[in-house]
């Protein structure tokens, strides 16, 4: 394609949206689709069709709206009116409403703090474009990006865009994305390869989910902007198998992208060639890891090795490899399109940008958030996530799955940014917040997390294999009441062992769920603890 | 004997296995689209038997061993037949949180089945998974590949028997 045409396509798409009087957006992103929002879209095609309102009226599916737990969610005229749990039978008098008064029983206020406190980059086109209409991305400045990083930018000037945006990894650690940019250009090597780890293995966070969901084109021009400025030629999502919509959606972004020219070979009439292949994963959480997953897309088990050599010097293949996390691509567009400075304005000194949180537990408001870094978690949690349902009290919020911390209701306060999580012990993780109520026992949560880590430990390391098992053990017996003062000492010991002689960030961050909660909440521990009656003027430490 | 690349023959003539050919084919036999093949396999028979296995081995020109510690390290992969119908239950953090176990429990009691098993009958398995990504509307569970968010006893235990039903209407699939 060449870059007049682009600006074409966006024209045509813009004149035929203008076209209609009103617009219906039916959110069909996984959340809403489990409740039904296929058949609310369904019948309100049907209702629409039955009056002849085709040309006057859009009925759009499109992405994730955020707000799942009050799904099928249905937005009307931009965000007019927003409807929440709307049924195929609420079609007619959806319809109806559109010239007159908004159907009150379904109202879902837009004026709360879950909508007004958010700050949307990565989320801009959720729950506004069809993601299976590569035009409708066109048309909100879709792959303007990627044009003027080919046409007007050299490979470096484009790295200098994403280093001064200050931009870190969304996979969890938070490693500049700019410098990582930087070793890859430099590595040695004519091929290079560009991975995008879409494997999302938190139990218990959709964030990446949903993008691919609601806007999957977005990732491929991140990567095609990645790839030029790194000099490789071939690109790979690696996506969980367990997202099957997630899956079809990037099929057909892929398809249309190649059919406009978009990705394949001279994109924009330049000597830039980028192609993108789909790898799914198999239930494996090690797999996230990077060397892990590289060691899966060469159809291996996916056991990660030592590092260094890290894959931006020796990855797939043994070739030069950039690897990012899904939200950093997603990141990647906007700071081309409105510069480095720009997105670096946000956020706090060392965490730039917006993080997108996947809010759950015992929280009002579950569903998907973009906030910027920095703000306080008691922002999150009481004024975006509206508090916690019933009588009950918040005790801990969980953030960073199973290599993250459950942080104690005393840090409120806190700012919300890579540094000052992992002071508190937990770490920002790629962005699943569990909030937990009192009724939740604490060592319960630890046992869950380390079961967790114990059944996905590849088994390569003795650390890991053997002592994430052990340590479950012993937190069996402390919930069951059976553990003796000299068991928490042990456990200690076996934490700090485990942590530093793993082998890859899967042991090394395991005990991280164990650790927190033994600083933090250790009268729960205690509580649980046999002292025998000879034993009993010893005090535990 | 060094097989001919893609010559193989399947181990039966099934028609299905023409689609696993056809897969194989357009990764050009490489041994690194052995995931690939065998997400094909799966999804065509429902598990990887050993005949298939060895098929692919052949095929791929990857050691029958290799073929066997990928199919067995990956979760998602199994090597039993499965069920005719199937119910997934959500373990994930935040389904957990809202209480999963509760609803593993039920289906354990009415059923006498424990996650991974599947009943004498044929007719349901059980399996549980590490999030579905569904966390807003936990807890969750797939009923045969459809997902059903806010879940308690009574409502799985309904669905179940939806599902079990021998003239059940086809339920709508998500789409994938
Ligand atoms: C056990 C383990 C699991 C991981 N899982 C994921 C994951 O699911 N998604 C992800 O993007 N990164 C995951 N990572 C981090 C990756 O190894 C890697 O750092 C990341 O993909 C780099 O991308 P970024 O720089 O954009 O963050 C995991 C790391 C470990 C140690
Ligand atoms: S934890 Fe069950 S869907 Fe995410």
């Amino acid at each position: 394609m060449m870059p007049e045409e682009l600006q074409e396509i966006a024209t045509i798409e813009q004149v035929s949206e203008q076209q209609f009087q009103s617009r219906i957006y039916v959110c069909v992103a996984a959340g809403c689709l489990s409740s039904q929002s296929d058949q609310v879209k369904e019948a309100l095609d049907k209702e629409i069709a039955r009056r002849g309102l085709e040309k006057w009226c859009q009925v759009k599916g499109v992405g994730c709206m955020g707000l799942c737990a009050a799904g099928p969610l249905v937005s009307v005229n931009g965000g007019e009116y927003l409807y929440q749990s709307a049924t195929p039978a609420d079609a007619l008098d959806l319809v109806e409403s559109l010239n007159d008064t908004p159907v009150k029983r379904l109202l879902c206020a837009t004026n709360i703090p879950f909508f007004q406190r958010q700050k949307k980059i990565v989320l801009e086109n959720c729950g506004k474009i069809d993601p299976e209409r590569i035009e409708d991305y066109i048309a909100n400045e879709g792959y303007t990006a990627l044009l003027h990083a080919l046409t007007e930018m050299n490979p470096s000037a484009v790295i200098e865009q994403v280093v001064q945006s200050g931009l870190r990894g969304r996979g969890g650690a938070g490693f500049p994305t700019g410098l990582k940019w930087t070793t890859v250009a430099k590595a040695l090597g004519g091929q290079k390869y560009v991975i995008c780890n879409a494997d999302e293995g938190d139990p218990g966070a959709f964030m990446d989910r949903s993008v691919l969901e609601s806007d999957p084109h977005r990732i491929l021009e991140g990567m095609a902007i990645a790839a030029y400025a790194i000099g490789a030629n071939q690109g790979f999502i690696y996506v969980r198998a367990e997202y099957p919509l997630a899956i079809k959606r990037l099929k057909i972004a892929i398809r249309q992208a190649e059919r406009l020219g978009l990705l394949g070979s001279a994109i924009f009439g330049t000597r830039f060639n980028f192609h993108i292949d789909i790898r799914l994963g198999a239930g494996a959480f090690v797999c996230g890891e990077e060397t892990a997953l590289i060691a899966s897309i060469e159809g291996k088990r996916g056991t990660p090795r030592p590092r260094p050599p890290y894959p931006a010097e020796y990855g797939l293949w043994g070739l030069p490899t950039l690897i990012n996390n899904v939200e950093t691509f997603a990141n990647i567009t906007p700071i081309i399109r409105k510069g480095g400075a720009w997105f670096a304005e946000i956020g706090t000194e060392k965490s730039k940008g917006t993080k997108v949180f996947a809010l759950a537990g015992q929280i009002n408001n579950t569903g998907l958030i973009e906030v910027p870094m920095g703000i306080s978690l008691r922002d999150i949690i009481f004024e975006i996530g509206g508090g916690i349902p019933g009588d009950h009290s918040l005790k801990a919020i969980q953030t960073g799955g199973p290599s993250g911390g459950c942080i104690p209701n005393s840090y409120l306060d806190m700012s919300v940014d890579y540094d000052s999580l992992a002071q508190v012990g937990s770490i920002m993780g790629s962005g699943g917040m569990i909030v937990i109520d009192e009724t939740s026992s604490l060592i319960d949560v630890a046992k869950f997390f380390i079961e967790f880590c114990m059944t996905e430990s590849c088994g390569k390391c003795v650390p890991c294999r053997v002592g994430t098992k052990q340590i479950y053990q012993i937190l069996t017996k402390i919930a069951d009441g059976m553990a003796k003062p000299d068991d928490l000492t042990l456990l200690e010991e076996l934490c700090e062992l485990v942590r530093n002689t793993s082998l890859c960030g899967l042991g090394q961050s395991a005990t991280n769920p164990v650790m927190s909660t033994l600083r933090y909440f250790r009268e729960d521990y205690l509580a649980h603890i046999r002292v025998d009656e000879q034993e009993s003027s010893e005090v535990p430490e | 004997m060094q097989p001919d690349t893609g010559k193989i023959a399947p181990p039966s003539d099934d028609r299905r296995w023409r689609l696993i050919g056809a897969s194989m084919r357009r990764h050009g036999y490489q041994s690194h689209a052995l995931i690939e093949i065998l997400h094909t396999v799966q999804e065509a028979f429902g598990c990887l038997d050993e005949d298939s296995l060895r098929y692919v081995a052949l095929s791929l020109r990857v050691p029958l061993s290799q073929v066997y510690g990928v199919a067995t390290f990956y979760q998602f992969f199994t090597l039993k037949p499965q069920g005719k119908h199937s119910c997934v239950v959500c373990l994930g953090t935040a389904c957990y949180i809202k209480g999963g176990t509760n609803i593993i429990t039920a289906i354990e009691d009415k059923f006498k089945l424990k996650p991974g098993g599947t009943t004498a009958d044929g007719q349901l398995s059980l399996l549980t998974a590490r999030c579905l990504g569904s966390c807003g509307l936990a807890p969750a569970a797939v009923f045969d590949g459809r997902v059903v968010g806010k879940l308690d006893n009574a409502e799985v235990l309904k669905q179940l028997t939806h599902l079990l039903k021998p003239q059940a209407a086809p339920t709508e699939e998500v789409p994938s």
